[in-house]
């Protein structure tokens, strides 16, 4: 099935406090093994099973998170 | 389907809203706060009223919270913006007003501006944002803070007998006939978030009416004083803060009290 949604990760903006792990039901994130300017591993997209549900960006504290959907 | 065409505006579903400025915030990663404001955010944004709105900011982790909200902001004294905020509304009773406050913030200075502004029956809405902890001090313990729990000044766990026991104060307010619209959310899931801003939202609808104070307290996580990291400190907050600090409404409009806070204390 081709890909529904999409997300755009701010990575300098972004903690990595992996409360976005949590919230995606389909397991499209995980954590960077690089770190950003601030020091933080950032969230990073893996595969492309998204729906563009938005729960990622609706708990991330940092707002980091931009989501997209075909309609 | 390519990937890129997905990434376009016409598909753009959530970005964060223009209620909220574009500056970094201050708060430590997973923080309770950062989405607390977010919700609140987009309660104003989606009511269209960031041009009718005036914030008070507390004092507290929270307190540079009008750098974050993109509408006009007051900062007010230790536990004073209920009644900075009552003074605001009253000047200009046309404009939205609330006050963002914390639990050390609203519970335990400013107790006495809170029950007086909220018995008077004040068209504001507080947003009370509880970790059970003064978190921007280094973890002391606050009048919520859980029996047993540890805090940074009661090492081995909060003892009722010489510590006293938490006060709630959320369902302390609302048996005060002043307030129209009380209620405890939390905002660490995305079901959660979305009821914490319709519960926001409802209540600056309530205000628009006149009809009485109104408070919506999120109970928050605090990684750092806690001594946890973000996800697990959620996870102990839903083991630990939600049997005592129990979500759901308290005061709702035309039924009166719908829970006495008592399960579970």
């Amino acid at each position: 099935m081709a890909a529904k949604g999409d997300i755009i990760i701010d990575i300098e903006r972004c903690k990595g406090c992996q409360v976005c792990l949590d919230a995606c039901p389909k397991d499209v994130l995980e954590m960077s093994r690089k770190v950003n300017a601030k020091g933080y591993q950032y969230t990073v997209k893996v595969n492309s099973d998204c729906t563009g549900c938005a729960n990622c960006a609706i708990v991330c504290p940092d707002a980091v998170i931009s989501v997209y959907r075909v309609k | 389907m390519a990937e890129q065409s997905i990434i376009s505006p016409e598909n753009l579903v959530y970005k964060k809203t223009d209620v909220m400025t574009d500056r970094e915030l201050h708060y430590c990663p997973g923080c309770g706060h950062g989405t607390a404001h977010r919700m609140l955010a987009e309660a104003i944004d989606e009511l269209g009223i960031q041009s009718e709105t005036i914030g008070v900011a507390p004092v507290g982790c929270s307190v540079l919270a009008y750098y974050y909200l993109n509408v006009d902001m007051q900062e007010a004294a230790h536990g004073r913006a209920p009644a900075v905020a009552t003074g605001i509304k009253r000047v200009f009773p046309e404009k939205y007003v609330f006050t963002y406050q914390g639990d050390g913030d609203l519970a335990a200075i400013g107790t006495a501006e809170t029950i007086h502004a909220c018995n008077r029956g004040e068209n504001i809405l507080i947003v009370f944002i509880n970790n059970g902890i003064y978190g921007m001090t280094g973890g002391q313990m606050a009048p919520t803070t859980l029996p047993g729990m540890k805090s940074s000044t009661c090492p081995m766990g909060r003892d009722v007998l010489t510590m006293g026991n938490p006060l709630k104060i959320t369902e302390l307010v609302a048996q005060l006939p002043g307030t129209y619209y009380v209620t405890r959310q939390s905002v660490h899931t995305p079901g959660n978030a979305r009821k914490a801003k319709r519960a926001m939202k409802k209540a600056l609808e309530y205000q628009k009416e006149n009809k009485g104070a109104c408070l919506v307290e999120v109970v928050s996580n605090c990684p750092s004083g806690w001594k946890m990291n973000p996800v697990d400190s959620n996870k102990w907050m839903e083991e630990n803060m939600f049997p005592f600090y129990q979500l759901g409404d308290i005061k709702v409009p035309g039924k009166g009290l719908v829970s006495d806070g008592k399960n579970g204390s």
